[in-house]
């Protein structure tokens, strides 16, 4: 028996290829073209080699911008995920409040990431911005135009406010999923607290959670509108986190071969982070179900 | 273990109006000391809501609960010493089947040497002592509610240890085995054991004495053997019983009942409230096919392999009788009822003979 193949199922799958193409392929292809050669302007274009990338990865200033963007994405873990779950312990379970506070936390959320800057920026500003005019009365010493301690913590707080919200729905979203019976017999067993967090919520909440570290991940690693828009990658360097430095190169002095290794570099490495994030996350789930 | 003892409990979810609005009628019962009590009835009758007042998790609207006298109606779940096993089961997923059964132990900080011993036991007992060191997670549902069983008997000294439905995950041939586990460790230690269930089998083979529960009030309370022959209630008639026992409507007169025109002897004379609704009731058991006695319509035989379940109509209403796998039935046959098994009710409620 000759098996028939239909060829035509190829054009339903058409579509979609040519979007994939469009929108990923064809621009990540540019960009590995781009960072293979030398240009001196006028499109004219020399084979490089690797030189580009050679030339980006021993580079203090690549490094640097590694490192604060490695410590940006850090401080924002370490605070926006244990915020978040105690938020969302906090909030109440269900009725007509849950559903507020839901809305509440979904608000910031909703508003676009170069307004979420814009608000930040007024906010923070030393002598007419609620925040700094606060600090300053209180008597700190707070301008983040100028002081890198200042500028840092204006910007891990805008995060921090501005997504937190996700890990609470996240968070929450798990917490509900989680049956009374539970609570009930952990009552009965006489668990403390702590115990009901730490063997029933916590475990629960996990698979939520790891998508909430993942998806703040990859966010906080591309972060690049709300502290262009804050900072502008100030004072000084303090604040130019990878993106920021990116764009420099590129647009702020077309240095295209450079810029586009730098994005190779710096796609490959968000990458290999997930993938090791999630690699490991299922291999503990998978060891765990058989063992 | 403790006696409990329910004065005058009442339970109501939402706001009171009426007499209806409660989920759990005044009730007044005592559950001996060691005894293993079942409490019987269909979905939605008030049975877990009992359970979970006599635990503590949920507070009656009205009335007390005493444990041997002490006043527990205020008193959390963890105060009670009270061990309650769910329908569903509950298991925490990052322990080891060793440290789940630990868990209630424990908590309440009971010395590591005498945890280790009791587990043991438990592990033992329960047929889990392979698993001790696997994770529960890992565990199939049935597994998972044996883990269930064995956090509810791995504390000595509870006042009582309460069932939810516990079997209904289970395989029916483990349910049985579950079952007569149960039974064993009732033996072995004397727990006061209370087991809420809808399967009156269930109910019958684990429990000393049976409450019978309906649309939030308890009914008959009484030793299988009772609920079988004595029912108070044509409800306990209809539910206890495989199929459940016949009820006719009748003219009682003196010691004899008038069914449709024919008449049936009764053991002894009885009377009823002239306004009351009177009807007589009989179990399949004792219904006899034969060439005299009341006109019984055949619709239907089940040959259930040791006997044959006959059914039929008597004067227009369902009937059924058990005969025996040998023998003939008529084809169109009469019945007749066993005298000293025939019970009779008025508006619903058993009354006695005047002997």
């Amino acid at each position: 028996m000759t098996k028939t193949e239909n060829n035509r199922a190829w054009f339903l799958v058409l579509p979609v290829l040519i979007l994939v193409a469009m929108n990923a392929i064809i621009p990540l292809m540019t960009v590995v073209n781009y960072s293979v050669q030398e240009t001196f302007g006028d499109n004219l274009f020399f084979w490089s080699g690797t030189s580009n990338y050679v030339a980006v990865l021993t580079s203090e200033r690549f490094i640097h911008a590694l490192l604060r963007q490695f410590a940006f994405t850090g401080i924002i873990l370490l605070i926006e995920i244990p915020l978040g779950v105690a938020i969302a312990l906090a909030m109440p379970r269900s009725g007509v409040w849950s559903s507020v506070c839901l809305v509440l936390m979904a608000l910031p959320l909703l508003i676009p990431w170069n307004v979420v800057g814009a608000m930040w920026n007024i906010f923070a500003l030393p002598d007419i911005g609620l925040l700094g005019w606060g600090l300053n009365s209180l008597g700190f010493n707070y301008n983040y135009t100028n002081q890198p301690v200042s500028a840092w913590f204006t910007i891990v707080l805008m995060d921090v406010w501005h997504w937190t919200s996700l890990v609470v729905l996240l968070a929450f979203a798990g917490l509900r999923s989680i049956d009374e019976a539970y609570y009930r017999a952990a009552k009965i067993d006489g668990a403390s607290r702590w115990a009901v967090f730490r063997y029933i919520q916590l475990p629960k909440m996990r698979q939520v959670l790891i998508i909430a570290v993942l998806l703040r991940f990859i966010d906080s690693f591309m972060i690049y509108t709300e502290p262009f828009v804050l900072t502008g990658g100030g004072p000084g360097n303090a604040t130019t986190l990878l993106s920021i430095d990116l764009v420099k190169a590129a647009l702020g002095e077309f240095n295209l071969g450079i810029a586009a290794a730098m994005s190779i570099i710096y796609f490959l490495m968000t990458l290999l982070v997930c993938w090791l994030f999630y690699t490991l996350m299922t291999q503990r789930d998978a060891r765990e179900n058989a063992s | 273990m403790a006696e409990i003892t329910l004065d005058g409990i009442r339970h109501a979810y939402g706001p009171v109006r009426g007499p209806d609005d409660y989920a759990l009628k005044t009730l007044d019962h005592v559950w001996t000391d060691g005894g293993a009590f079942a409490l019987l009835g269909p979905s939605g009758c008030g049975k877990t809501t009992l359970l979970n007042i006599i635990s503590g998790l949920i507070t009656p609207t009205e009335g007390r609960i005493l444990f041997d006298g002490k006043d527990v109606t205020l008193l959390p779940p963890e105060a009670r010493n009270i061990a309650q096993v769910f329908q569903f089961p509950v298991v925490y997923d990052t322990m080891t089947v060793a440290e789940n059964l630990a868990f209630p132990l424990k908590n309440r900080g009971v010395k590591k040497a005498d945890v280790r011993a009791r587990v043991a036991t438990i592990l033992e007992m329960l047929d889990l002592a392979a698993l001790a060191d696997r994770k529960a997670a890992s565990l199939t549902a049935d597994l998972k509610q044996k883990i269930s069983l064995g956090r509810g008997m791995v504390r000595e000294n509870v006042a009582a240890i309460l069932f939810d439905e516990p079997l209904t995950v289970i395989d029916p041939h483990l349910k049985w085995q579950l079952r007569s586990q149960l039974k064993r460790l009732h033996r072995e230690f004397g727990h006061t054991m209370v087991y809420v269930t809808h399967d009156q089998t269930e109910a019958l083979t684990f429990a000393d004495t049976v409450v019978v529960m309906v649309e939030g009030e308890v009914v008959q309370v009484g030793t299988p053997e009772e609920l079988f022959e004595r029912p108070r209630h044509t409800f306990v008639g209809y539910f206890i019983g495989s199929p459940g026992m016949n009820v006719f409507p009748v003219r009682l007169d003196g010691a004899t009942a008038h069914l449709d025109g024919e008449t049936i002897d009764l053991p002894a004379a009885a009377s009823a409230p002239p306004s009351a609704r009177t009807e007589l009731g009989i179990r399949p058991e004792f219904v006899t096919l034969g060439e005299t006695g009341i006109p019984f319509t055949i619709t239907r035989v089940d040959d259930v392999g040791r006997e044959r379940i006959v059914h039929g109509e008597i004067a227009g209403r369902p009937a059924s009788a058990i005969v025996p796998e040998e023998g003939e039935v008529p084809a169109m046959p009469r019945a007749t009822f066993r005298p000293d098994r025939i019970n009779l009710y008025a508006d619903d409620w058993r009354i006695e003979f005047s002997s």
